[in-house]
């Protein structure tokens, strides 16, 4: 027999030990930090306290009650590009840009003198202004980090810490106060939709999965993260993964399964460890086991690394997976909720929406309700990325505009080389390689999951990549056209070869061997494409083709009509152009343009007019000064 | 006698194969996890070491097989000293990151086809997102992230290891 395990009293016993702190030093450990020296930074300060005569301490221990200085790292915050992160509590400092060489000055002055280092300190650019912590950094003010928010703060590898801050709660009380069907009734009036990609109401899952007459029932957790550009799932399972377990029990009562998976990416190796060391401290601690709560349930977490295929994120190819076969799609019915894996009925759950649900129990599904919008409740959390100041990891509530996103928490557009570009935007590509392109007539909308789908787009896992004027639209289609040809399963013809040939079609528009039928046939096969395919990725590998297509229609025009790129990316296909500093004005050009292209004033550098030009190449010749480039 | 003598040397010789499978408790569900522990013993998938995990599951060797080719992780052929990974995600794309895949192919002579140099040093692979995109573009070399990449950058890097590597093999 396990003990049940007293949470309060554990809770109460940790709060103890944090009273004999004078500071306490937390150090950013996610992947960002950790490639930027984080490591090295912590040992510096570890090794500069114990020289200064301080006590320091690395693990909070019970009995000991002597004051010291507690160093504790944590999952990522986010703001990666500033980093290494040092935060000092109690007063709420945040240093970015911290190297080992810095940590003296820190512990000289913070640690003895309660004085800030200014220098350390973030500098808001619009202001100017020293910023203290994140209670006055613009790119975290103007987030709602919920999902987020103990990532960050707390040790992701200590249970304690959890539970001190009330972890646990909701998942006893799923335990020993509610009944599945309570479970079930509360998550659906939350109005909660899965944060994977499609949005379906979780509630509505899990009571499909609960009235399944089997005995033997599985939860997977998928955190298998595939999309480029996307490291939501990571953070959570990095920061924060007792609430991922959490959720997990919360869901599996719910259903009335008494084994669960948790799918992770196998380049995530940090993710891989810490949820690992999750479930062995809740197991030591007696909260996974045999007699959960002492309700009488048993509860056993498995943890499996993905090998690398994309696919393995659809959820029959993930139990399939699991079941170590190749990780093939299958058809939609039998849905997973009637024959799952080994053909029991499973629920799979995103990370994310997993991390969620023991918030909603503790908070009731009212009190969620009133975040986020009617029919998309609650936040959501975005990879933001590309052309943008403030790159990293952001959560916001639905209905959030890409107005804001883009200038007050990304602090604007950017040029290729880092400088603000006032004028810079051209478009965001939201959901990834499922997901389309918005652009500048979207940026008031409200995003959430509805909002998208009329405009060919999709909030997906949460991907955005900002992009400025200087981006080519088509050469994007093609990145996510070859992403999604590499990652076809190769189950269905149309995905297998559809996509190949798309892929080749795009690669002549790039090229410069495309006619105007090479748009046509483009777009015909991308919708083949779409509807002869099994699973959602051939399903959605077209949208970012069909979307750019849509919205760029111009760009798509001028590569396949009069075969230049404006943003000058495709190589095979530089628009003409007069160098102004080599052209004397002689006007030779003028007279040797069949189309009338190039005009100018005599002794002043003459212009190409692209639209015109026909790049015969006949101005180039003439030119003596070799001015002319790009035809 | 003699087919007996053999069966014991190739135990032997799969010793650590059966330790892993003893692992797993010669599961065929678990086929995934066994190739990942084989893959991490010998650093790639060899042939005959696919079969004899196929025979010891019971399972075919073209299931096996299947499983080996389906998943990107999985090396048929041996693999550099250093693996040199570069970020092709969408992040790290739209900062650039091919360009450094460039220089690591002109610096070390590889190209699409031939992915580790003939000394067996250096393997070169593009990766789709690290998920540290808040640093793209980014590279790993073995475990070690490298953020905010730059072409001149990488190819400093890989000098140093191959200066690493000479004095390496002086000294020894
Ligand atoms: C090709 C493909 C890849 C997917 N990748 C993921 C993924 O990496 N993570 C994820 O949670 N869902 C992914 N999904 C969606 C899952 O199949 C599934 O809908 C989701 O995990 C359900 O969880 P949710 O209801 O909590 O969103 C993918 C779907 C497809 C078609
Ligand atoms: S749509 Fe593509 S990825 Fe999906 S099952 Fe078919 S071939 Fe495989
Ligand atoms: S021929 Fe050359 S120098 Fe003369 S106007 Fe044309 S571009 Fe300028
Ligand atoms: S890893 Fe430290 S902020 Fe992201
Ligand atoms: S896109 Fe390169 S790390 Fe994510």
């Amino acid at each position: 027999m396990q003990e049940t395990i007293n949470l309060e009293s554990v809770a109460a016993q940790y709060k103890e030990s944090l009273k004999y702190n004078d500071f306490r030093i937390v150090i950013c450990a996610g992947t960002g930090c950790m490639a930027n020296g984080s490591e090295k930074v912590r040992n510096a300060f570890l090794n500069y306290i114990r020289e200064s005569g301080l006590h320091v301490k690395v693990e909070l221990k019970p009995e000991e009650n002597h004051k010291g200085i507690f160093l504790s790292e944590s999952g990522c915050q986010g703001f990666c590009q500033m980093g290494p992160l040092v935060t000092i509590e109690p007063l709420g400092l945040l240093y970015v840009k911290v190297r080992p060489e810095d940590v003296k000055e820190i512990v000289d002055r913070t640690i003895k003198e309660n004085k800030a280092v200014e220098r350390l300190l973030y500098e808001d650019p619009s202001s100017g202004e020293k910023c203290k912590g994140i209670g006055d950094i613009p790119f975290y003010t103007r987030q709602s980090r919920f999902v987020l928010k103990q990532c960050g703060h707390i040790n992701p590898e200590d249970i304690n810490e959890y539970i001190s801050i009330g972890g646990y709660a909701a998942a006893r009380k799923a335990f020993t106060t509610l009944s599945p069907e309570d479970i079930c009734k509360e998550i659906l009036a939350s109005g909660l939709r899965g944060r994977g990609g499609g949005g379906f109401p979780t509630g509505r899952k899990w009571d499909l999965t609960r009235i399944q007459q089997e005995k033997k029932k599985y939860v997977i957790c998928n955190g298998d993260e595939g999309d480029p550009g996307a490291f939501m799932d990571r953070s959570v399972m990095e920061g924060n993964p007792h609430s991922v377990i959490e959720g997990i029990m919360i869901a599996s009562r719910a259903i009335g399964a008494d084994e669960a998976y948790v799918y992770v990416r196998a380049e995530y190796p940090l993710a891989v460890k810490r949820i690992r060391r999750a479930v062995e401290d809740a197991e030591n601690a007696g909260i996974l086991g045999d007699d959960v709560f002492a309700s009488g349930k048993s509860l056993r977490v498995h943890v499996m690394e993905g090998a690398g295929a994309f696919v393995c994120g659809e959820e029959t190819a993930l139990i399939a997976s699991i079941e170590g076969k190749r990780g093939m799609p299958s058809p939609k019915p039998p849905f997973p909720a009637q024959s799952g894996l080994w053909e029991k009925p499973t629920v799979i759950n995103n990370v994310e929406t997993l991390a969620t649900v023991p918030l909603i129990i503790k908070m009731g599904a009212g009190e969620f309700r009133k975040i986020g919008n009617a029919k998309s409740p609650g936040t959501k959390t975005f990879a933001l990325t590309g052309h943008v100041r403030n790159t990293g990891l952001i959560e916001v509530p639905f209905g959030t505009t890409l107005r804001e996103i883009v200038y007050n928490i990304g602090g604007g557009v950017t040029n290729n080389d880092g400088t603000l570009a006032e004028d810079g935007f051209k478009s965001v590509q939201i959901g990834g390689p499922s997901g389309g392109c918005l652009t500048e007539e979207h940026l008031d909308l409200p995003l959430d999951f509805d909002s998208l789908t009329g405009i060919g787009a999709m909030i997906g896992s949460g991907g955005l990549v900002v992009m400025n004027r200087q981006t080519c639209m088509v050469k994007i289609a093609r990145f996510f056209m070859q992403f999604t040809q590499n990652e076809s399963c190769g189950k269905c013809v149309l995905c297998r070869e559809g996509t190949k040939q798309m892929l080749a079609l795009l690669d002549d528009i790039i090229e410069g061997r495309a006619t105007v039928e090479t748009l046509e046939l483009l777009e015909k096969l991308a919708l083949a494409v779409k509807k002869g395919s099994l699973c959602g990725l051939g399903k959605t590998a077209p949208n970012p083709v069909l979307s750019t297509m849509k919205h760029f229609r111009k760009e798509y025009t001028e590569h396949v009509v009069s075969k230049w790129c404006s943003t000058k990316n495709c190589k095979s296909l530089v628009a003409p152009e007069i160098n102004p500093e080599l052209c004397k004005g002689c006007t030779v050009c003028t007279k040797k343009c069949p189309v009338g292209a190039i005009s100018g004033e005599r002794k002043m550098p003459h212009k190409i007019n692209v639209s015109i030009c026909i790049k015969c190449g006949a101005c180039a010749q003439a030119c003596k000064l070799n001015a002319i480039t790009g035809v | 006698m003699i087919a007996e003598k053999q069966i014991l040397s190739r135990t032997r010789k799969f010793g650590k194969v059966c330790e892993i499978l003893d692992r797993y408790s010669n599961d065929s569900a678990k086929l995934i996890p066994i190739l990942q522990a084989v893959q991490e013993e010998y650093r790639y998938l060899p042939e005959e070491v696919l079969t004899f995990v196929a025979t010891s599951l019971n399972l075919s060797p073209a299931r096996v097989y299947g499983v080996a080719t389906f998943y990107s992780h999985f090396a048929l052929e041996p693999k550099g000293k250093y693996v040199i990974r570069v970020c092709d995600g969408t992040a790290c794309h739209v900062k650039g990151s091919m360009s450094l895949a460039e220089v690591v192919m002109e610096k070390l002579n590889l190209d699409e086809k031939r992915r580790t140099t003939p000394d067996m040093l250096f393997t070169l692979e593009t990766v789709s997102c690290l998920g540290a995109c808040g640093l793209a573009p980014v590279m790993v070399i073995n475990d070690e992230v490298h953020g905010q990449m730059t072409p001149e950058k990488t190819g400093t890097l890989i000098d140093q290891i191959i200066e690493m590597e000479k004095s390496y093999a002086r000294n020894n």
